[in-house]
């Protein structure tokens, strides 16, 4: 187990910058504006690093490094001590997200989520983002005008057969 | 629908043992610019398959899996993946897991749940940045979808039925998002709970639709492994839309 903690420990500042990022999904039927700031609660763009405190930074990436130094999966010295990090409060459209990294000595022991946004799926925000999904049974994909197809995972035999590749090939 | 749709144009490769379809509309659909940035996605997958492939040796996945890489030396694009990963692991109270236990007790990695989409979704870029052009791109039925304009007709996906692989269940409209299908066809069950190690019962595929395709193919694999619960769960996710169709073939929208 202590592989798998000190795995996530140069990795693990991530997950504590919850800013949402922006993505317009389906703008046309999203009200009032084609762009939201989303957010899983979890999930966070890497890419949003620069929103991180310089505090939070350093301090995880010193855990890393001390990490490598003892050896990775041994127990480190007797002296360690268990601090938290406390990230900043990230606004997103779902409401304030905030984590909290427990480390003790070289190692991350835990994270934990201090707030997030409030899941509520009757939330007249979350549904305004309900695309229609249009279900029938008779469709196919002729009279659908279908440009594209979500479906399993395709190995390469499967996709022979499958409606993709009979799209793939009338494009060609 | 009374306007008049354009044909897109269109190609597949075959990149990281998966069909790579990709659709433009708009400017430069088909032309050299294009031609350019399809080649830039294709470099950018084949370069992923080389760091995350269990079916190739020295990869860094099959390193770390036979004892020759260390996460803490990892290269930035894994230790992306592995914080991905663990979200959603979390998210997921532990169904979704990149962890495998491996026979000496050491943990062994498979990546292949969040790299796909990750790996399509980062690719997208290169054809996203072309002016004036539309993309849909796919990886093993995943897809990025794009307008140029954001209230320009949306691209119509169909939502293949996992009962039937030949026809569709559904179709959605998107301008831009993406699309994800975790399903037991085509390659059979290959998506176990994490806490059970056994396959899920009485669903057949879930698909969700996410601002990202990072999100909707991690949420699509996590809520098809929790089996049963997979509407309940999908349904306490902010943001994401979606379908289940069930073991007895009836659908239900998220």
């Amino acid at each position: 187990m202590r592989r798998i903690v000190l795995w996530f420990a140069s990795t693990a500042v991530v997950l504590m910058l919850l800013a949402g990022y922006h993505t317009s999904f389906s703008g046309a039927l999203t009200p009032g504006t084609s762009t939201s700031v989303y957010s899983a609660g979890v999930l966070a763009a890497p890419q949003t690093s620069k929103s991180s405190t310089s505090s939070t930074s350093s301090t995880t990436s010193n855990s890393s490094a001390g990490g490598n130094a003892s050896g990775g999966a041994s127990v480190s010295g007797g002296a360690s001590t268990t601090s938290t990090i406390t990230g900043d409060t990230v606004q997103t459209r779902w409401g304030p997200v905030q984590v909290e990294v427990s480390v003790a000595g070289s190692k991350i022991t835990g994270v934990s989520v201090l707030q997030y946004p409030d899941t509520n799926p009757t939330d007249a925000q979350i549904n305004g983002y309900a695309l229609p999904i249009l279900v029938d049974e008779t469709m196919t994909a002729q009279s659908a005008n279908i440009d594209m197809v979500s479906g399993a995972t395709y190995t390469s035999t499967g996709y022979q057969q499958s409606l993709q590749s009979a799209l793939d090939q009338a494009g060609r | 629908m009374s306007q008049v749709r354009r044909t897109p144009w269109r190609d597949v490769v075959q990149v990281m043992g998966l069909p790579i379809s990709v659709a433009l509309r708009g400017r430069h659909a088909g032309d050299d610019v294009a031609l350019t940035a399809w080649a830039r996605v294709q470099a950018d997958l084949h370069a992923v398959d080389a760091m995350f492939s269990r079916y190739r040796d020295d990869s860094w996945v099959s390193l770390f899996n036979s004892g020759h890489a260390d996460v803490a030396d990892a290269p930035a694009e894994v230790r992306e993946v592995l914080t991905l990963a663990e979200a959603a692991r979390s998210a997921s109270d532990g169904a979704f897991d990149v962890r495998r236990p491996g026979v000496d007790g050491r943990t062994l990695l498979d990546t292949d749940g969040v790299v796909k989409g990750w790996a399509v979704q980062r690719a997208a870029r290169h054809l996203i940045a072309l002016d004036d052009t539309d993309v849909c791109l796919g990886g093993g039925g995943d897809l990025v979808c794009w307008t140029a304009e954001a209230e320009s007709a949306p691209w119509q996906i169909g939502i293949e039925d996992p009962h039937d692989p030949g026809s569709i269940v559904a179709r959605v409209p998107i301008t831009r998002g993406a699309v994800a299908t975790s399903s037991a066809a085509h390659r059979g069950t290959h998506i176990v709970d994490a806490r059970t190690g056994r396959p899920p019962q009485h669903i057949a595929s879930v698909t969700v639709l996410a601002p990202d395709l990072v999100t909707a193919d991690v949420d699509a694999t996590a809520a098809f492994a929790q089996g049963a619960a997979a509407l309940r769960w999908l349904r306490s996710r902010p943001g994401r839309g979606g379908l289940i169709v069930w073991g007895d073939g009836s659908v239900e929208t998220v």
